[in-house]
């Protein structure tokens, strides 16, 4: 471990990470081991804080959330295939907030480069590197990483596993650990001896790991096998139990209203029409907010609406006009990033053809299907916090400081989660959960947040400003020059959860722009940060959300200024510069049997976005039909380099690419008076039954790298949408959501 | 006044104001969870229930309304018994987060009650004020396909 130590140091001062970090003790701490979170009881014991074994079995921790991608079942197949164990024999856990549950691929996505260009080198450092979340107490799910996290740590902690418990059983046999095998959770002697797991446990615990090397790929069961995911039955029969289904002995029910002008104050209120109202048990001051305890949450919000409070101004502009007049001053500072600069971009090439555009794109709700809640419980000096959450290490942290606790004192018990898509990285609902446990210790407190509680206090996906000029010359693409301007979710939320400045270049805010995978002679990008004090966050795909909509609908502006067929415009640049980008593209021009040309009605549009280690392409297809317009079909191909479950994969696909497209269509967050003025589904609308498209997916495994599947699938959909539109009716789309421009099929 | 209400074939007496939505009498009072608060203004279909065989959005049926016997996807089937709609939500791995799911299901359900072989067009009727945020919808579909397929044959 001590090289490990000494690379994370000469990294900390090159890497995107020491924005992250920035704290030196961390190769210390790199090299000791993480505390194990798993405190065995009598007859259990813990052979690494993945796998638990007792008399009852097998039971695997996957300490990432489950937010819908399948990671309960990816990463429990991944300690399965080296544990030889069945996924159907063993029990699957979420587990305690960890430091030992560090996500290693949070950093190595933070080292500076494009990505796709990862030598093996820099992929090593990058693995080295990782082991830094361990001391960031990085236990967290998101930025699309659980797989590329637990692809070998996960199969070492099976493989080290199942060697110690053939180690116990060659010792009580009185053969050599070689002589055995295993298989379905049972050790086997040569002799037909069978010994279960179970049986063994106690005996291993003794023991020394035992470290082994890795199956290769070929003699692989599970991984690259769609397996039955575990959380099926349950979400099939509305056992699951997600935040929001917690019920206690006990429990009171509690609802919150905040200042909707995000990040004011409250000046006072008056809850006497509230007071006697039917439940009503107790009206708490929540600082900036009011909160109602009832014995039942719709109580709670009815006397809640009751309550008259005076709210104070919004750290921002009230107005939305105001409020992108405000972000555009950040392209008067100088950029924040300047993270690729090929060739000359301030000149103009002789014989080019010059165009320029610009592009806004609104701020967006995250709008989970389960509303934000919690549930608290402060007892005997220990606080107790069940939750959906993508990031259990600094709930618990934040839910400690709000109580005046240590975290270690703070136990926080992780649900399923009805959505995360980025909002469930933040802590806000729990911290008000314990706000009200704090006011009344002893007694179980659920807060559930109305939808318009929901929508009118979230971290958005920050609205969005660029200015493009590029140039064409014999059918090509030549020079391509960018400026981006919104305000950084990495800064605000390392604000947020650590109270630590962001330094630095920020990477988050240009992806997938400064990386596209084309080769163009003359290309710059520049990032310019806004300070400006909306809330935002990571909102599925963060960066790449935006910046993919600019550089995809305005590489087919160019497409279309240079007489060349979009896709082979794209395929050209992309062949030049990384192969799987390429092929992602014929992929899909492939399968959506791409010609260039389409028959009268019906438009379609191409867009790609290299994103979390993955390429994605997607091909839209539009028809007008009956005077609107309705999105018929899309293809999806996708590079993952190795499949680890192939069902889920596509899965993810469409689910991102849905998702991309109810934002593209219906989504925007307006200001009016400091507020939002969406409030709830009927002003916030998404894709639905009947306008999904009918979509076919295809998973390629062709790059050398593991690359993420959870928010991929979303960044090309936005564009290739809009390509479409523009395709069908000769309209370019130059700002989202796109129903304000075309009469799209609600 | 303490009500009676006929939920999953079993009787349940409650004691809540007359005006409490359905869905908020099942989820906090009579602790059947599996009925999902999504919207509060039947715009998600997360909290579709049965009444006497008819798929209702529970959040927008006041208690004292609740006019026949309740079925929520607890009375549906269970995991270990499951219906057959529920099989072919497992069999073509449907859920994502899952949290719309119920209402998707109950949804389904009472559609195929009503029609047994529903066409593609039928299911977009039936099924468009029932949101999913994961985007599940091709899997809802080939599901429903499916299970009108085993219902038949059954």
């Amino acid at each position: 471990m001590a090289s490990i130590a000494k690379i994370a140091r000469r990294t900390f001062m090159i890497g995107s990470a020491a924005i992250v970090g920035g704290v030196a003790f961390g190769a210390y701490y790199v090299s000791r081991p993480a505390p194990n979170p798993l405190q065995p009881g009598e007859g259990e014991a813990a052979l690494n804080p993945f796998v638990l074994i007792d008399q009852n079995g097998v039971t695997l921790f996957a300490p990432r959330a489950e937010m819908g991608q399948g990671v309960k079942t990816s990463w429990a197949a991944l300690i399965a295939e080296e544990l030889d164990v069945e996924l159907d024999q063993v029990r699957v856990l979420h587990g305690p907030a960890a430091t030992a549950y560090y996500n290693s691929a949070f950093i190595a996505d933070g080292l500076p480069g494009r990505g796709y260009d990862t030598g093996n080198f820099k992929h090593a450092i990058g693995e080295a590197l990782g082991h830094l979340g361990k001391t960031l107490n990085l236990h967290g799910t998101g930025g699309s990483t659980s797989m590329k996290d637990g692809y070998k740590r996960m199969r070492q902690a099976g493989a080290t596993a199942r060697e110690t418990l053939k180690q116990a059983a060659a010792e009580r046999l009185g053969v050599e650990r070689a002589q055995l095998s295993t298989a379905k959770g049972v050790v086997t002697a040569p002799d037909g001896t069978a010994i279960p797991y179970a049986e063994l446990a106690m005996e291993a615990a003794k023991l020394e790991p035992v470290e082994t090397g890795l199956r290769p790929k070929s003699d692989w069961r599970l991984i690259g096998k769609s397996q039955p995911r575990i959380d099926m039955g349950e979400k099939a029969t509305g056992t699951a139990e997600f935040g929001i289904d917690v019920r206690l002995p006990g429990m009171k029910f509690a609802s919150v209203r905040m200042n909707p002008r995000q990040g004011g104050g409250m000046a006072g209120f008056d809850a006497s029409a509230a007071e006697g109202m039917p439940g009503v048990e107790k009206i708490l001051d929540m600082g900036a907010g009011v909160a109602v305890v009832a014995t039942n949450t719709w109580l709670a919000m009815q006397a809640l609406d009751t309550i008259e409070v005076d709210w104070e101004d919004a750290p921002y502009p009230p107005e939305t006009d105001q409020v992108f007049a405000r972000i555009a001053e950040a392209f008067e500072d100088a950029p924040n990033s300047v993270l690729r600069d090929n060739g000359d971009a301030d000149t103009l090439p002789d014989g080019a053809t010059e165009l320029t555009a610009e592009y806004q794109v609104p701020y967006l709700a995250h709008a989970t299907m389960e509303p934000m809640n919690a549930t608290a419980l402060l007892q005997d000096g220990k606080l107790t916090v069940w939750c959906g959450n993508q990031m259990p290490t600094y709930t618990q942290m934040k839910c400690a400081e709000e109580a005046g606790l240590e975290s270690e004192q703070v136990d926080i018990r992780t649900t399923y989660l009805g959505g995360g898509f980025g909002r469930r990285v933040e802590f806000d609902y729990a911290v008000l959960a314990t706000r009200l446990a704090k006011q009344m210790p002893g007694t179980p407190v659920q807060l559930t947040w109305s939808r318009e509680e929901d929508m009118r206090h979230d971290m958005y996906r920050p609205g969005a400003l660029a200015r493009m000029r590029g140039a064409v010359k014999d059918g090509q693409a030549v020079l391509l020059d960018g400026k981006v301007a919104a305000a950084s979710p990495v800064a605000q939320a390392m604000k947020r959860l650590a109270d630590l400045p962001q330094a630095g270049p920020d990477k988050v805010h240009v992806e997938g722009f400064f990386n596209a995978p084309y080769a163009i002679p003359n290309f710059r990008m520049a990032g310019h940060l806004s300070d400006i004090q909306i809330p935002v966050g990571f909102w599925r795909s963060v960066g790449n959300s935006f910046n993919a909509f600019f550089v995809e609908s305005f590489i087919d502006e160019m497409a279309h200024a240079a007489g060349a067929d979009p896709l082979e415009f794209r395929l050209d640049m992309a062949r030049r510069e990384w192969t799987p980008a390429a092929g992602v593209l014929e992929a899909v021009r492939d399968m959506s049997g791409w010609t260039g040309k389409t028959v009268e009605g019906t438009g379609h549009g191409v867009a790609m976005c290299y994103s979390f280690g993955t390429p994605v392409a997607e091909v839209i297809e539009v028809v007008e039909e009956d005077g609107s317009i309705r999105i018929s079909n899309a293809w999806i191909a996708c590079d993952v380099g190795q499949a680890i479950d192939p069902s889920i994969i596509r899965a993810q696909m469409f689910s991102g690419m849905a998702y991309g497209l109810s934002a593209a269509c219906f989504g925007e967050i307006t200001f009016a008076d400091g507020a939002a003025e969406q409030g709830n589904f009927p002003d916030y609308d998404a894709i639905r039954m009947h306008t999904m498209p009918t979509t076919q997916v295809q998973v390629l495994e062709s790059q050398a790298h593991l690359g993420g599947v959870g928010e991929p699938g979303t960044p090309p959909a936005a564009p290739a949408l809009a390509n479409a539109l523009f395709n069908l009716t000769g309209k370019r789309a130059r700002r989202l959501p796109l129903m304000h421009d075309f009469d799209l099929l609600v | 006044m303490p009500t009676d209400l006929r939920i999953n074939g079993k009787t349940h007496q409650v004691d809540l104001p007359d005006d409490v939505p359905l869905l908020w009498v099942l989820r906090d009072e009579v602790g059947l969870t599996g009925t999902k608060f999504g919207c509060g203004v039947a715009a998600c279909g997360a909290c579709t229930v049965h009444i006497d065989g008819e798929a209702v959005r529970s959040c927008q049926v006041a208690l004292s309304d609740v006019w026949g016997e309740v079925t929520t996807i607890e009375g549906l089937g269970s995991p270990d018994a499951m219906a057959a709609i529920q099989q072919a939500w497992v069999e073509h791995q449907v859920a994502q987060c899952g949290y719309c799911q119920s209402g998707q299901i109950m949804q389904a359900a009472s559609l195929l009650a009503k029609n047994p072989a529903p066409s593609d067009a039928e299911i977009d009727e039936a099924m468009q004020g029932n949101l999913c945020r994961c985007g599940t919808y091709p899997r809802i579909r080939a599901a429903i396909h499916s299970a009108a397929q085993k219902m038949q044959e059954a």
